[in-house]
């Protein structure tokens, strides 16, 4: 395997709507962030990849668009993923580990507030028994949410502590969304309260990936991925254990995330009740530092929030915050599909 | 370290219809992997990967179908990557699943496209709101049109190289099982009559909206020398990228397919194409873009793509045979058509494209575009392994 690195990382303000901007005006800024940051032209770049979902723009092939931001021309090598953007960073992994590419663009947005999002996201769901009965993606959280209660993995009070701790985390990020003392709030579908619950808005973000020497001379102190997996469970959600989520661990296993300990833990839990899921999945014990970006319920741009976990791992590694970060995204109802990546600064790769 | 060769050792394609009203999504895709695996003697135990493509989820009314799918393509407890490049996207995921398999990341990997269009409505499907679309855009027939103008106005092409296309590939569909439209009573004066629907674009000249399915089953060398069948190997593949819409765009030839197809060859070894190809599936929705495109694809100067297609070069028996499978124009689930360009391709070096075999076939190129004709993916496969 070849070494590769995220070697720049950038992402919006995230807001709860940007009426005034278009997807392509959403991204620009961060685009030029990264390439200003590692000196590179959009011309440099060997492969392009971005996640993004037309449900969300509303119209279909909305990611043509956006590739107009990029200023692909002359024109360039290519793709994207109907995912979060985790999976286009997925997707460039691969293409730099053919060694058709040294460098890759990963970006990803999305703006939930033109629709209803969790109407929206119904339409996730088997099209012919379950999606036409509109079951909502804050009500299939709290059938999970429930579960874990009755298990006795949790209960409300902890679970309101937990988004407390992820809301105080954020205060020192300047991007989230909602920060500082957000109130526990009433229940949106029991046993979740608003507090429960990320917030919805509108974001974006991209980062730049650089194999062995390419990324040092990028960036002083590149975030290397050692190891990235990604898995995926049954849709059904009667055939699943909602406590658990087999689909992270394995990926983990397979990102050797349990080969030695990690510092810090940047998980995609848009939910309070689902960071206790995947802290059992990763074995992730109270000297691990969870989210100290606020994580998914700070701020959850949908298709860039999984991308973002990695970015901000990838970013304390680059300010020497971390040595050895987790980094997961999900996708699908009650966590159905799971990312694990690691990543490493130098120091700790002797 | 080199890049692990890929070989094509399994292909299933459903029997593309106007309404697949029998099966569901699921049963759908299942029907092609299942022939896929069969194909390769594989089980869905030797999969390790899925990788899967389809254009906009409007056209079924399902957000990220992938998840739902997982179940159905064997994927519960595996990774599972979603693809979507609009038109070229077929031709994308092969290749995204290919360069797992070419990067040793995984052994045997599961590539499928597929599109239900009688789930929804494709016309709905594409249809943007203003500001989003031009008003006077009335779907892609409306957008391609002004192009194929442009390229008649350019070469001096006479009008009736279009319905030429049409009548070769229809009758090419005819030896094609699975192919969509079979028109025993095909003429060419049958196809001259047909109505006219974007000028210079007539009724016939047209693809047809399809439910199907396309898998693949790409493997490593190891797992080439256990197929019960030849495979095809993978000589190259690229995508490229261009905006929609820039100054300077040429609509006609766009700077992404040359590029695109420059870089295939490079990296198959190919200098000149119109001799050491022996098969293309290109990616014609609209007749008159096999000229268009064999010019674009190398395979003939500026300006004489018609001549090839006049001289009768491009029918199944001619020294270049384009679309032995019938083509877009007989069978278009959107989604899936890039890969059953790619599929059929293989199967042309497999030598295993039964009534629609061209013989002797050794190289053939696969060809999808997509979106405003900015993007582009392409493979070219071999009946020998890859030696450089």
């Amino acid at each position: 395997m070849r070494d590769v690195a995220i070697v720049a990382f950038a992402q919006t303000d995230h807001l709860r709507r940007t009426d005034e901007l278009s997807e392509v005006e959403m991204l620009m800024p961060v685009l030029h962030q990264v390439l200003d940051t590692t000196g590179l032209r959009t011309s440099d770049i060997g492969f392009t990849c971005s996640g993004s979902s037309d449900y969300l723009a509303g119209r279909a092939f909305s990611f043509t668009m956006a590739l107009d931001g990029v200023g692909a021309h002359p024109p360039i090598s290519e793709s994207h993923v109907e995912m979060d953007g985790a999976w286009a960073l997925y997707e460039a992994w691969v293409k730099i580990q053919t060694g058709e590419a040294d460098t890759a663009l990963v970006y990803a947005y999305g703006k939930s507030s033109p629709g209803q999002v969790r109407d929206v996201l119904t339409r996730q769901l088997d099209p012919y028994y379950t999606a036409p009965l509109w079951p909502d993606s804050v009500a299939l959280a709290a059938l999970q949410a429930q579960a874990l209660i009755d298990a006795g993995d949790t209960d409300e009070a902890a679970l309101a502590a937990l988004a407390a701790r992820s809301r105080e985390a954020a205060s020192d990020n300047p991007h989230a969304q909602l920060s500082g003392a957000v109130p526990a709030g009433d229940y949106l579908v029991r046993p979740l309260r608003t507090g429960d619950c990320p917030p919805i808005g509108d974001g974006a973000a991209a980062v730049i990936l650089a194999a062995g020497d390419t990324a040092r001379a990028l960036c002083e102190r590149p975030a290397w991925i050692r190891g990235i997996d990604h898995r995926i469970e049954a849709h059904g959600l009667g055939v699943r254990e909602l406590t658990e989520s087999p689909s992270t661990r394995l990926a983990a296993e397979r990102a050797g995330v349990f080969e030695r300990p990690v510092d810090t833990a940047e998980l995609h839990a848009p939910f309070s009740s689902q960071e206790v899921v995947l802290r059992k999945a990763l074995g992730l014990d109270d000297r691990v530092r969870v989210n100290p970006s606020g994580g998914a319920l700070a701020a959850n741009p949908l298709m860039a929030a999984g991308l973002i976990r990695l970015g901000e791992a990838a970013a304390r590694i680059h300010r020497g915050e971390s040595d050895r970060a987790l980094a997961h995204a999900t996708s699908g109802p009650c966590l159905q599909q799971n990312l694990v990546a690691v990543l490493e600064g130098e120091s700790t790769h002797a | 370290m080199p890049k692990e060769p890929v070989a094509v050792v399994g292909i299933g394609q459903t029997k593309h219809v106007a309404a697949r009203r029998d099966v569901s999504l699921a049963g759908l895709v299942r029907e092609a992997a299942v022939r896929a695996l069969q194909d390769a003697a594989l089980t869905w135990a030797d999969i390790d990967a899925v990788v899967i493509g389809k254009a906009p989820d409007f056209f079924e009314g399902v957000m990220m179908p992938e998840l739902y799918l997982a179940d159905a393509l064997g994927a519960v407890g595996k990774p599972m990557l979603r693809v979507h490049t609009a038109g070229s996207v077929g031709g994308s995921t092969a290749l995204v699943a290919a360069n797992l398999v070419a990067a040793r990341v995984h052994r045997t990997v599961l590539t499928l496209a597929f599109e239900k269009q009688s789930e929804s409505n494709a016309m709905w499907g594409l249809s943007l709101p203003i500001p989003f679309q031009q008003p006077l855009l009335a779907g892609a027939g409306g957008f391609f049109a002004p192009h194929v103008r442009a390229y008649m106005r350019r070469t001096g092409a006479p009008d009736t190289v279009g319905s030429l296309v049409a009548y070769k590939d229809r009758r090419n569909a005819l030896k094609n099982p699975y192919a969509h439209i079979h028109d025993p009573d095909i003429t060419l004066e049958k196809v001259q009559s047909a109505p006219m629907l974007w000028d210079p674009i007539r009724y016939s000249e047209t693809c047809p909206s399809s439910d199907g399915a396309c898998a693949m089953i790409l493997t490593d060398r190891t797992g080439a020398d256990r197929s019960p069948h030849p495979p095809a190997w993978v000589h190259g593949g690229a995508m490229r990228s261009e905006p929609t819409l820039f100054a300077g765009k040429d609509f006609v030839s766009p700077q992404a397919g040359k590029d695109c197809a420059a870089d295939v060859y490079r990296q198959a070894g190919i200098s000149d194409p119109r001799r050491e190809i022996d098969a293309v599936e290109m990616y014609v929705p609209f007749s008159w873009y096999e000229p268009m495109w064999l010019e674009n694809l190398g395979f003939a100067d500026e300006g004489e793509g018609w001549k090839l297609t006049e001289a009768g070069v491009t029918e199944l028996d001619g020294d270049l045979p384009v679309n032995p499978s019938g083509g877009v124009l007989s069978t278009n689930p959107i989604g899936a058509s890039g890969m059953i360009r790619f599929a059929e391709a293989a199967l042309q070096v497999r030598g295993r494209a039964g009534e629609h075999q061209v013989d002797g076939a050794r190289r053939a190129l696969g060809h999808a575009y997509g979106g405003g004709a900015q993007f582009f993916s392409m493979w070219l496969v071999g009946a020998e392994p890859p030696t450089r």
